[in-house]
């Protein structure tokens, strides 16, 4: 990835921007943090968000006209979340603490002129910064109209107490001054800046300032260097106030520092937030009454109303991914994860497995507002790290070696309709339905057949996915040569794929692409044994057919004929979830694809349907009722096809290679040759739970096969003497298999079986 | 790799080549162009070496896997 790509997908991301509060504060308050702090009851906290912001939350949280309600979320679910009476509920609940200052005083030294809630703001702010500030004051003491409210909104010892902080920051306070032009011009000159806090008194700035009055709005500076001053006039806000004082302190500041007063200060006014908040499906709920108005909120009051905030968050992607929850966190962090571990020279890739987990599904993309696509960077990312030759070898290795046996003799197939020397279609059943249910594929293509005229070709093998999701884009290209030319020999028929995902693989590549979803729709289904057909299902959409539309209408249009009521997942269609295949991800992480599973399958009690057949295994393996919508088709036995388990690696290459035997024999009456190599003689007697080990460890029975072939023959292998048990290795590629067995009259019962890929050294060992 | 075979648990097997006996020593092993040694049991008579099952799913995995990321 580019650094410009990077920030491209990154800005893509809005999850990060504030909540339309926060937006919408003309301080920017953290209200969705300070909500969280009261609903943990947490008021230390509490005050401490409002602190971060506000430089007299005492005073503040009792008088700010909150137009932050204005635009709260909890708006268009009920009413406004109470931010102002949550913040007074705070302060009078808890006492304010300052922490001490931190930065290093400054030699460089400020005048505020008046202390309203401006001049006050400017001296807190400067202070802070360690800046030496004096406060002058022209009445006897500091406050301004903060003395106007009524002893019941802001009592006297709250606004003495907040402003004590001023004292503890060594602010110089210098009440009864009033200041003149001539002082003035002596405080330009004593002063490095000076600040008039006077916009509401507008004449007095005149007075002061004559035909320099006019100010810059949006740095508060004057005409004239090293004066600032209040920007607002009229202002009946004190919120604004605040604002107005924050804004000229950070011109200050920046006028000290010697940097530019006007870059980047877009987001210091109030602003419409980007993020997005879907709040479709959150119940409404009015706003938490006071019992008392006068006293405020009571503690389980506050409680309640705080519990309205919806905490506003985008996180729509996350909420639909199984992998995005797994590695706690969200687009915008993970692009970036993802640039730098892509950018590591030296050192560990920690990201790897991350990359390789996704599933490449589309659903964020689908879902995001925004259309982010972090499948798109996870494939990419694979891309360049097998161009880098910087893949981890076991990540995709295996399945990458079921691809070849696929497109191998043991599967490959290619043939003209029997008794026909040209096809008008071809039907393609793909790898994984011709391993899960082969039996189907036949009554497929016997179904074709006799519906189709024109010829209707065969072909066996792997579109090429597993090459294209591991990030090998070579081997795709070059399987897809292969796949063409064959397709090419028969007459470039008409492709008929039965698979979602060889779907997704052809869509560019053959105009003449349909599913066979889509051409059953439209024609005449077998007939069905009225006692099996009726009752609901669930629709797993398979997740390459997220953009087709027309494969969806069209599988639900054949339940419809069927008689079957259908119900829509939460996420379908457009928005459907991997079943955990997809991507690789079940090889590349296979806990994180259990959960994935787990996760889909828990949406309905219904039975589900899905008309992927690695959708249909997966699920099935973890007990939920699935059907293939082939089972409901061609429907015999739907009690025992909801439940069928998943067949596991071993048999899915004996079920191809038989299902090619099967049909070369039945249809084209030709008598494969079968494959050499002595090994396949070896009986063995497999047990549930080496069966169990072997699927989980990837381990095949012809591997097993040749490493007792080979022990057997050569004696090289380890005995126990005292249960007569074998331990023996073979290295068929660069995987080490080794098997603990028994011979037995009948053949050799497996014990255990392991892998590892390091390889040994040792002379001794071969 | 300090992965070592658990040394109170008897090792039970027999070289099956020439029937020597097993003993735990430095083995030489390789992943990805790197090299390093592994303590395992291999043959007294004639080096042939034996790879434990939790050697192999264990330290063994973690070094694999490491070496992978790198
Ligand atoms: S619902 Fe909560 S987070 Fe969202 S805008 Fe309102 S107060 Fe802020
Ligand atoms: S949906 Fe996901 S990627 Fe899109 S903006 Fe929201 S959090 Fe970010
Ligand atoms: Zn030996």
């Amino acid at each position: 990835m580019e650094q410009d790509e990077l920030k491209r997908q990154e800005d893509k991301c809005i999850q990060e921007n504030p909540p339309a509060c926060t937006a919408g504060c003309p301080i920017h308050l953290d209200a969705r943090k300070l909500m969280l702090d009261i609903q943990k009851q947490d008021l230390k906290s509490a005050l401490a968000t409002m602190q971060k912001k506000q430089p007299f939350p005492g005073i503040i949280g009792r008088i700010c006209d909150h137009p932050c309600e204005n635009v709260c979320k909890r708006k268009d679910v009920g009413t406004t979340i109470a931010i102002s009476d949550l913040e007074r509920y705070c302060v009078q609940n808890q006492t304010t603490t300052v922490k001490k200052m931190k930065v290093p005083p400054k030699s460089q030294t400020v005048a505020v002129v008046g202390s309203g809630l401006r001049g006050l703001t400017v001296a807190y702010d400067l202070a802070k910064k360690g800046y030496k500030v004096s406060l002058f004051e022209k009445a006897d003491r500091l406050g301004g109209n903060l003395w106007n409210y009524s002893e019941h909104q802001l009592p006297p010892e709250v606004i003495v107490e907040e402003l004590s902080v001023l004292n503890r920051l060594d602010i110089q306070i210098k009440l009864n001054t009033a200041i003149t032009q001539q002082d003035l011009a002596k405080l330009q000159e004593e002063f490095n800046v000076v600040y008039l806090g006077l916009a509401d008194q507008s004449n007095d700035v005149v007075e002061l300032l004559g035909e320099h009055s006019s100010v810059d709005l949006v740095t508060c500076a004057t005409q004239t260097p090293g004066l600032f001053r209040g920007s607002l006039v009229g202002n009946e806000s004190p919120i604004k106030s605040v604002a107005d004082g924050r804004k000229a302190a950070v011109s200050i500041d920046r006028y000290l520092l010697g940097v530019s007063l006007t870059g980047s200060r877009e987001s210091e006014e109030p602003y419409e937030t980007k993020l997005y908040v879907k709040t479709k499906g959150i119940a409404p709920l009015p706003v938490v009454p006071m019992n008392d108005e006068s006293a405020g909120y009571t503690t389980e009051e506050a409680l309640q109303e705080a519990g309205r905030c919806l905490n506003c968050q985008c996180l729509e992607c996350v909420k639909g991914c199984v992998f995005m929850q797994e590695y706690g966190s969200y687009p915008k962090s993970y692009v970036r994860q993802i640039y730098n571990n892509d950018a590591i020279v030296m050192g560990l890739r920690q990201g790897n497995k991350m990359i390789n987990s996704c599933s490449l599904c589309g659903q964020c993309a689908a879902i995001c507002p925004q259309g982010l696509d972090l499948g798109e960077t996870c494939k990419a990312t694979r891309e360049s790290m097998v161009s880098k030759g910087k893949m981890p070898p076991s990540a995709f290795d295996f399945a990458l070696r079921d691809m070849a046996f696929n497109n191998s003799e043991e599967f490959a197939l290619t043939r003209h309709q029997p008794g026909y020397n040209s096809s008008k279609y071809v039907f393609f059943p793909g790898c994984q339905l011709s391993a899960s249910s082969p039996e189907q594929v036949e009554k497929v293509y016997a179904y074709l057949m006799e519906k189709l005229d024109g010829g209707v070709g065969l072909m066996l093998r792997c579109c090429g996915a597993p090459a294209d999701w591991a990030g090998d884009q070579e081997l795709f290209q070059n399987s897809l040569k292969v796949l063409v030319a064959e397709w090419e020999s028969l007459g470039k028929p008409k492709l008929i794929v039965a698979c979602s995902t060889c779907h997704s693989m052809f869509r560019e590549k053959f105009p003449e692409l349909v599913s066979l979803w889509e051409l059953m729709a439209d024609l005449d289904l077998p007939v069905q044994d009225p006692n099996v057909s009726g009752g609901k299902v669930a629709v797993q959409d398979a997740c390459t057919t997220r953009h087709e539309p027309v494969i969806q209408d069209a599988v639900r249009h054949i339940l419809a004929r069927l008689g079957y009521e259908i119900e829509e997942l939460p996420y379908s269609k457009e928005e459907t979830k991997c079943c955990g295949f997809g991507g690789l991800t079940s090889f590349a992480n296979p806990e994180l694809a259990k959960k994935i599973v787990e996760d889909r399958i828990s949406e309905s009690a219904t039975d589900y349907v899905a008309y992927c057949a690695m959708c249909r295994d997966n699920f099935a393996a973890k007990g939920k009722r699935t059907f293939h919508l082939l089972d409901l088709i061609f429907g015999t036995n739907l009690e025992e096809a909801a439940i069928r388990p998943r067949v596991g690696f071993s048999y899915r290459h004996e079920n191809r290679a038989k299902l090619r035997r099967k049909l070369l024999h039945s249809l084209w009456k030709e008598a494969p040759q079968e494959k050499e190599g002595a090994f396949r003689t070896i009986n063995l007697l497999l047990n549930e739970k080496v069966l169990e080990v072997m699927e989980d460890r990837r381990i095949l029975i012809e591997d097993i096969q040749q490493v007792i072939e080979l022990a057997e023959r050569t004696g090289q292998k380890f005995v126990n003497p005292d249960t007569g048990h074998n331990l023996a290795h073979f290295r068929p590629f660069k995987v080490t298999f080794w098997v603990e067995y028994q011979s037995q009259e009948q053949g050799f019962v497996v014990l255990n079986v392991y892998s590892h890929r390091m390889e040994i050294l040792e002379d001794g060992h071969e | 790799m300090n992965n070592k075979p658990n040394k109170t648990q008897k090792n039970p097997w027999k070289c099956g080549k020439c029937g020597g006996e097993l003993t735990l020593g430095m083995i030489r092993a390789s992943y990805l162009g790197n090299e390093f040694e592994v303590e395992e049991l291999k043959c007294l008579k004639c080096g042939f070496v034996l790879i434990t099952e939790d050697l192999a799913l264990g330290k063994m995995f973690e070094v694999e896997q490491s070496l992978e990321n790198k």
